[in-house]
């Protein structure tokens, strides 16, 4: 099952949980995917090590998406 | 590393700055050292003189001596702070957000996270050591170190989960990543060494070995 998390105080959320074959959850996905965005969240997929990919739609046939604050000089 | 023509969204909060590549760190480096050595040597020349005026000036001398010696001391120190463990959250959420960075990580740098708090990450401009506000990048030959001061845009974030939104900016578009960033310090390694916490010299001595 994939999932949507977002990392927060809590260590990370899990937002959403999906799968490809049942369109209810994967709607849900999404929704909450655009809410996120909404609120200033940038959405990652991790690539293997040393690659990730910023995404602006839920990739459905990702395993794990992460949402991120952006980043800043400090 | 990052995708190809992959740019980190938050350049464009620094819209201003231009795209950092191996070519302007270099610059940037030689820049650093340059105005380091010009801090630094007017002190030299006033011992100097005063000792060729004045041998009973000696303990002015040494003080301006000092202050040549303290300069890019001061610099390693703010450069070396970028990597300064942040206040800890409860174990519960610290737990989990390791768990999730471990989850990002291969086995050795994982294991290096166990014992130093930062997480090492091979790019193409050398190899980083990530910490939670900021990173030191070894350039390659091990012996350059820029301190770089980035992080997260959330106070409340547990210790694993600050290094992994670096990480993943990082991951995401390395240039992009050293653009945003503010460069604290850059030079020698061995300066910057002597000034971070015992525990996470090994991390850049591992980076070092790696970038030689």
């Amino acid at each position: 099952m994939a999932r949507l998390i977002r990392m927060d105080q809590t260590g990370h959320t899990t937002l959403a949980e999906w799968t490809p074959g049942d369109p209810s959850s994967a709607e849900a996905a999404i929704a909450a995917f655009r809410e996120e965005l909404d609120a200033g969240y940038y959405a990652v997929v991790s690539a293997g090590e040393g690659q990730a990919e910023q995404v602006r739609e839920l990739p459905l046939e990702a395993d794990l998406v992460i949402l991120r604050r952006p980043i800043a000089g400090g | 590393m990052s995708a190809p023509g992959a740019v980190l969204p938050e350049t464009a909060a620094v819209h201003w700055r231009p795209r950092v590549d191996a070519e302007r760190l270099r610059r940037r480096g030689r820049l650093w050292t340059a105005t380091t050595v010009a801090h630094s040597i007017p002190f030299l020349v006033t011992a100097v003189v005063l000792l060729a005026l004045e041998p009973l000036s000696f303990p002015v001398a040494i003080m301006a001596i000092v202050h040549a010696w303290m300069i890019p001391e001061l610099y390693a120190a703010r450069g070396a702070n970028v990597l300064r463990p942040r206040r800890r959250s409860a174990d519960g959420p610290e737990r989990v957000a390791a768990g999730l960075l471990g989850d990002l990580v291969g086995h050795a740098a994982r294991e290096v996270h166990g014992r130093t708090g930062v997480v090492p990450e091979r790019g193409r401009l050398g190899i980083w050591v990530v910490g939670e506000a900021g990173a030191l990048l070894v350039r390659p030959g091990g012996r350059r170190v820029d301190c770089w001061c980035v992080k997260a845009d959330a106070a409340d974030l547990p210790s694993g989960d600050r290094i992994a939104h670096l990480l993943l900016a990082l991951r995401e578009d390395e240039q992009g990543f050293a653009t945003v960033a503010n460069l604290a310090f850059s030079g020698a390694r061995w300066r910057v060494r002597r000034r971070l916490a015992p525990a996470v010299r090994p991390a850049l001595d591992a980076a070092a070995g790696l970038a030689r």
